[in-house]
């Protein structure tokens, strides 16, 4: 399935971009950050971030679907 | 109502929202950009969001302060961009038939705001460093040494 990455904040940082297009097999949020991570050498464990999916915060095991728009949400520091 | 600004807040505006007859009260928060984080001097900070989720969450929040406290009005503005020292961050209103009720609201909903809304942070140090708060890969507390009286 083809799936829509946005990234904020330092992981858009250590990306190097804010988003990208991106073909996977994985069948949870989770595994997706973890396989990204594994690639692109994120410095945070899952366990530090949340996942928003289509604009709505999602648990982790949350199952993925064909065209989901999915950000993970560094820690946050607003205020 | 809540909001994302770019450019700086001007509270005046958004006071005007919270006039209603029926209110008494009400109070402000204004968060300012500090020269000082855990003992590290700051120059400037930029503040990013996502936006569309943190609206979304924004007025989840103003609903709930709206449903556990008696108030009339409430508004929350928070800036993205590149602050400098003293400019205003965030700004919170609240109108209340009383004052309790509004006191009570307008904690509750900076707090929430600075808790849960996906907006980051990164400072920017006298040193030349800089760092996206909260994000070090090994908590603060851990990281950086402790230094022993003595």
């Amino acid at each position: 399935m083809t799936v829509h990455v946005a990234y904020f904040a330092i992981l858009r940082e250590e990306r190097g971009c804010s988003g990208e297009t991106i073909e996977t097999t994985e069948a949870t949020a989770l595994g997706l950050y973890n396989a990204l991570r594994g690639t692109h050498g994120f410095s945070l464990p899952a366990d530090r971030l949340k996942v928003v999916i289509n604009e709505e915060f999602q648990p982790w095991d949350h199952a993925l679907s064909d065209g989901d728009a999915v950000v993970f949400i560094p820690p946050v520091a607003g205020g | 109502m809540f909001s994302i600004s770019a450019v700086p807040i001007d509270p005046s505006i958004h006071h005007a929202a919270l006039r209603e007859p029926a209110a008494g009260a009400c109070v402000t928060f204004e968060g300012w950009v500090r020269n000082r984080n855990e003992g590290r001097a700051v120059v400037s900070l930029e503040y990013e969001g996502y936006d569309a989720v943190a609206v979304k969450e924004g007025e989840r929040i103003l609903a709930e302060a709206r449903e556990r406290f008696a108030i009339a009005g409430a508004v929350c503005i928070h800036r993205t961009g590149h602050l400098r020292l003293g400019d205003m961050a965030v700004w919170v209103g609240v109108s209340a038939g009383h004052r309790g009720a509004a006191f009570d609201a307008c904690r509750y909903i900076i707090d929430e705001t600075k808790l849960r809304l996906p907006i980051w942070k990164k400072e920017h140090y006298e040193d030349g460093d800089s760092e996206w708060i909260n994000c070090q890969a090994v908590p603060t507390a851990i990281a950086r040494p402790v230094t022993l009286p003595g």
